[in-house]
């Protein structure tokens, strides 16, 4: 099956972040497909280069970066959700005239489009929030 | 094509939530979609007239009044919500349709990809 996955909230507000990305670890070892993951509203939270938590609590950019190197899961970051909230890629960030690097590896910048896309392709959406 | 159901539950000032559904809402219309709308709760503050939010907040009454430029003319409200809500059918600035509590399940099912909060 082909699963559409949206991400809403932060990643310390609400644990559905863990949640989405432990749905989704399992779901793949079941041999189902994650088209894609979107990440809008707080989400975009999830995609900061720079979260260090400490060394005994989840690891969430970590881990996301991980989901996208070895399993190829995209993990879309909406622009306008992004901008709003001051995360920037390098090569908005040198559009706008900042010096940011914001963004996590194996995460990408794109647009509500995308989302829609995926939520055309796939069987099921979920959406964590 | 497939059928889009947005519930908007939260009511007008409520930080970008209302904003950031509608940009969804309007890029499922880009896509040409079938896009419907239920308002329930708060939410069917969405749509009550005289609005006037200061330069600080978003009009997104506005984007509302738009709707049909995009062919989204199919909005529901929620009966139960409207009355808890202490308003009225002639409160709202849009024409509605009406949906009951009970029926929500039967609606939802009519519906491939749903979107709430």
């Amino acid at each position: 099956m082909k699963f559409s996955i949206q991400i809403n909230c932060s990643p310390y507000n609400v644990n559905a972040g863990q949640k989405a990305y432990r749905f989704m670890l399992t779901a793949i070892a079941k041999n189902h497909q994650i088209l894609r993951v979107f990440f809008y509203r707080e989400g975009i939270y999830h995609a900061l280069r720079w979260a260090l938590p400490p060394d005994d609590e989840f690891q969430f950019s970590d881990r996301w970066s991980e989901l996208a190197r070895i399993h190829g899961v995209d993990l879309v970051v909406c622009i306008s959700a992004a901008q709003r909230r001051g995360l920037l890629c390098l090569d908005e960030a040198r559009r706008q005239g900042k010096q940011d690097d914001d963004l996590a590896e194996g995460f990408r910048i794109g647009g509500l489009g995308q989302l829609i896309e995926s939520t055309l392709e796939a069987d099921r959406f979920i959406v964590f929030s | 094509m497939k059928n889009y159901l947005f519930v908007l539950s939260k009511p007008t000032i409520c930080g970008s939530y209302s904003q950031e559904m509608l940009d969804i809402i309007l890029t499922a219309a880009v896509f040409d979609q079938h896009v419907t709308i239920l308002l329930l709760d708060g939410g069917v503050f969405q749509l009550k007239k005289h609005q006037h939010p200061n330069a600080d907040i978003k009009d997104t009454s506005s984007i509302f009044r738009a709707l049909e430029i995009y062919d989204i003319t199919n909005i529901y409200v929620e009966y139960e919500s409207i009355q808890e809500c202490g308003l009225d059918l002639s409160d709202l600035f849009l024409p509605v349709q009406i949906c009951y509590r009970n029926n929500l399940t039967q609606l939802f099912l009519q519906f491939d990809v749903l979107f709430s909060n």
